[in-house]
């Protein structure tokens, strides 16, 4: 079958792009440089979260919780995802009132936090540390398993028609009469009327070599992960600022963040020890019941940050039938399922219901 | 200059540690146990007082020999006993000791860190009174207990009769040792055994001390089902394929041994497979020296060839380690060594030959089969991870379905969860990948 869209990058953006493109009846053909779903979207916390987010990033954001919501349905295995609920700490009573007025904010757009004072959290949290000054909670957010996500979407997007080949780097994107030509490293070539550039942390220089600059960097999320240990906490939970954000996994291993990895050879990101260890000093220091655990794996991961912390998704201004969907900042987890259904109707039907105001890359140029 | 770190007081350690000191350098000496010696050579905690003749029969001198001269470098090294290296940056090494977390900036390093027994899953293995074979000679070496009454030896390698007979002198009941590989096995690995000849006889030596005190020892075997909540017995099949059972109370099992290799990775060691110790091993030239990076690795911790090869690695790489940093070096010392070296890696291959790691276990394992003990998963799980989620290598098993992933990071694990996906797909084992490594290397303590 001779595709008619190429999806560059077999993350979970892409293959959610693969999967409804699919099943609109489109022929998408998705080229991954490694295995699906293996970088950013297999690596990353797994906090599916609303709150916090930006508010012209909401109706996107709402979109993509109701495909949380329904994954059963729509690609036919959970992920491991629950909506076991949110909590954004505040630590200060200046937090607190800044994540108060963030609730506050957000509730016109369908986004409905509780806010909760100290003694609040105490009475429901008696492990957390006693002196925060309170939290907003979102019971609609939850957490997921990355690692199941994006070969899930990419065997529903199979099973739906989709081609999906890994091991398939792609190093040239060519506007030609018929669209573009799309070369990948083994020398193959296919010819396709649309592009969609899904490629990450990668993604920018791709955009860059087609003219659309959209200034950025490559960000490497620090992760700690504990041994299996009893049931202490089912919500996930993120501080406000830049503190830890934590979720205990069925299994029982606590998973948290904090700061930043590094880049030891292209390509290779590691954990940074420092980093990993003030993040378990943040996190004893939030429950202290942690003390006691052991620490047995730290990893990063290669994530695209644009310079306002904003996605681009959209069409290229330059290029009739090229999309762009990148620089997800660290919160595109969540997204990306969303992201996917609005690109397969970017190129189908050339809008999307879902508001996109703020997400162009023209953002960067004009003005 | 930023001091030379030495990871492991075994052999290989701390006979990299004398050398350096020869040439005039003051390494720092990191090592997990309570006291240098390793593996072959721990030494009981203090006040433990069997004697060396008893604790290390032939090696007694050799060991002696070692304990007294590193014991005799006192403040000429930077010594830190039980201390973990649980991290290697590119600008920095992280400890866990007695002093708490210390961060040292990284100089040269060098890495002896030994190995640890090579497992593979037999029905009911994590039952209580199943041991592996490296544990239950700890147990006997560094607490003088032994792990049961009556003790079966099941497995390959020649670990396997040496503890049998370790056991059997210190009075324990040994009920059989069952070796998998077959008697034809060893008879064709002679002429490279013979690279060796003190420690073929010894072997043989062994093997015939047992049979002479009336000790069962079968070839050929394969393993089939641990019994009893608590092990009462093994069923195996012999070489005839015949079903047999032994009584016992606790059990041995080991099929060799697999070098430690995550802190080479952490230091970015580039890696290769070694078709005859079936796993990826750090990618090192002759003397043990890493292509970048200042790093250099000895002894069983670069491949497996035992305690008398450790200690020569031991010295070479700390050789290559001096040169580099413009010591004037012997050379001739440096070319006997090498030419040592050659003679333990005949030895070893042999050896690998004798004892073949038998991994088509793996095929007739039931679908119950414990695969990865931290997280529980099954061989049955590892095949529905390959056949019906496609993980294409063991990372991607490990992502999908979890082995690898708890506390051992699957250092116990590992290289079975790697032949398993090979043979699922039918491929080479080096195409299963191997699992990357991340900092901690064991499992630190939270706050
Ligand atoms: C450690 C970490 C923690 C995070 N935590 C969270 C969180 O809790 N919640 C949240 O919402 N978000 C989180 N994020 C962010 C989230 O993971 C990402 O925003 C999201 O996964 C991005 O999806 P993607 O498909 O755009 O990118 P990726 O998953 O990175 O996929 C891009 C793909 O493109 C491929 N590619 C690149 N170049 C080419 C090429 N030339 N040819 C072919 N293929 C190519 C790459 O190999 C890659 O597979 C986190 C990120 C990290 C790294
Ligand atoms: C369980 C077991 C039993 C054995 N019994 C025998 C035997 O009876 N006879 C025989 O001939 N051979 C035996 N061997 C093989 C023999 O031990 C080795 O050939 C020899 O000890 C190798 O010496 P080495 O210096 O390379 O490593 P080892 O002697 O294993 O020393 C490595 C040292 O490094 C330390 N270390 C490792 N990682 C770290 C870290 N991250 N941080 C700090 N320290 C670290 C360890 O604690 C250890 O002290 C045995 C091996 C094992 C695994």
């Amino acid at each position: 079958m001779t595709p008619d869209i190429v999806i560059v990058g077999g993350g979970l953006v892409g293959c959610s792009a693969a999967l409804h493109l699919a099943r609109a009846g489109r022929r998408p053909l998705l080229l991954e440089v490694g295995r699906i779903g293996a970088a950013a979207s297999g690596v990353n916390f797994g906090g599916v979260r609303v709150q916090g987010r930006a508010l012209f990033e909401l109706p996107l954001a709402l979109r993509s919780r109701a495909i949380w919501d329904n994954l059963v349905d729509i690609v036919g295995t959970d992920c491991e995802y629950r909506r076991s609920g949110h909590l954004r700490l505040a630590k200060t009573p200046a937090d607190l009132d800044a994540v108060a007025a963030y609730a506050e904010k957000v509730r016109p757009a369908g986004l409905d936090l509780e806010v909760i004072d100290g003694a609040e959290i105490r009475r429901r949290h008696p492990a957390f540390n006693a002196t925060l000054a309170g939290a907003t909670w979102s019971a609609g957010d939850g957490q997921a398993n990355p690692r199941l996500a994006g070969p899930a979407f990419a065997r529903a997007a199979r099973a739906a028609g989709a081609e999906i080949r890994d091991n398939a780097k792609v190093v040239a994107i060519e506007p030609v009469a018929a669209g573009f030509a799309v070369a990948t490293a083994d020398g193959q070539r296919v010819t396709v009327p649309q592009v969609i550039n899904s490629a990450g942390a990668w993604a920018p220089d791709l955009a860059a070599s087609l003219g659309d600059a959209a200034p950025g960097r490559a960000i490497y999320p620090n992760m700690v992960v504990t041994e299996p240990l009893p049931p202490l906490i089912s919500c996930s939970l993120g501080t406000y600022g830049n503190g830890v954000y934590l979720r205990q996994v069925e299994r029982g291993n606590v998973v948290f963040g904090m700061g930043r990895g590094r880049l030891a050879a292209p390509d290779r990101a590691v954990p940074s020890a420092e980093t990993s260890l003030a993040a378990m000093a943040e996190a004893a220091w939030l429950l202290p019941r942690l003390a006691h655990a052991h620490v047995i794996r730290t990893w990063t991961g290669i994530e695209g940050e644009l310079a306002d912390g904003q996605p681009v998704i959209g069409p290229s201004p330059r290029h009739q039938g090229l999309f762009h969907a990148f620089g997800l900042s660290g919160h595109g987890f969540q997204l990306a399922p969303a992201i996917g259904a609005v690109l397969a109707e970017l190129a189908t039907a050339g809008s999307s219901p879902t508001p996109l105001d703020g997400f162009s890359i023209t953002r960067f140029t004009a003005g | 200059m930023t001091a030379v770190i030495i990871v492991g007081a075994g052999p290989a350690g701390m006979a990299a540690a004398l050398t350096l000191v020869e040439a005039g350098l003051r390494p720092i000496v990191v090592d997990e146990a309570q006291r240098a010696g390793g593996q072959i050579f721990r030494r009981p905690p203090p006040g433990f007082t069997r004697p060396p003749a008893a604790l290390y029969g032939a090696d007694a001198a050799a060991a002696t020999r070692l304990h007294l001269a590193f014991d005799a470098l006192g403040d000429r090294i930077d010594y830190r006993p039980q201390t973990l290296v649980w991290a290697v940056e590119p600008d920095a090494v992280h400890l866990q000791g007695p002093q708490g977390r210390v961060r040292l900036d990284r100089g040269p390093l060098l890495l002896a860190t030994g190995a640890t027994d090579r497992l593979l899953p037999v029905d009911g293995w994590t039952k209580p009174g199943v041991f592996s074979l490296g544990g239950s000679q700890v147990a006997l070496k560094a607490q003088g207990v032994a792990i049961g009454r009556r003790v079966a030896f099941c497995g390959t390698g020649p670990l396997l009769y040496l503890v049998a007979y370790q056991y059997a002198k210190a009075g324990a009941e040994v009920a059989a040792v069952l070796d998998t590989s077959a008697f034809g096995d060893g008879i064709r690995a002679l002429p490279l055994l013979a690279a060796d000849p003190a420690k073929l006889a010894r072997g043989i030596y062994y093997l015939g001390w047992l049979r002479a005190h009336g000790v069962p020892v079968h070839h050929g075997v394969r393993p089939l089902t641990v019994h009893g909540e608590s092990v009462t017995g093994l069923t195996w099949r012999d070489a005839g394929r015949r079903l047999n059972e032994t009584r016992c109370d606790a059990l041995a099992l080991g099929f060799g041994l697999r070098s430690e290799t995550q802190l080479a990775d952490l230091a970015g060691v580039p890696f290769r497979f070694d078709p005859i110790r079936r796993q990826y091993l750090p990618d090192i030239d002759q003397d043990g020296r890493a292509p970048a990076g200042a790093v250099y690795l000895a002894g069983d911790g670069a491949a497996v060839r035992g305690a008398a090869a450790a200690e020569t690695a031991g010295r070479l790489a700390a050789l290559a380690l001096a040169a580099d940093l413009g010591r004037p070096v012997d050379t001739a010392a440096r070319d006997a060594l090498r030419g040592r070296m050659a003679r333990f890696e005949r030895f070893a291959r042999g050896l690998d030959a004798a004892f073949p790691f038998p991994v088509d276990l793996l095929d007739t394992a039931t679908d119950d089969t414990l695969l990865c003990r931290c997280e529980a998963v099954t061989v049955g799980t590892m095949r529905h991870a390959v056949g019906e989620l496609g993980a294409e290598d063991v990372n991607r098993a490990k992502a999908f379905v979890r082995p690898g992933m708890g506390r051992c990071q699957g250092r116990m694990c590992g290289l079975a969860t790697s032949e398993l996906h090979a043979r699922l797909r039918g491929l080479p084992p080096d195409q299963a990948g191997r699992l990357r490594g991340q900092a901690p290397v064991k499992p630190v303590p939270l706050a």
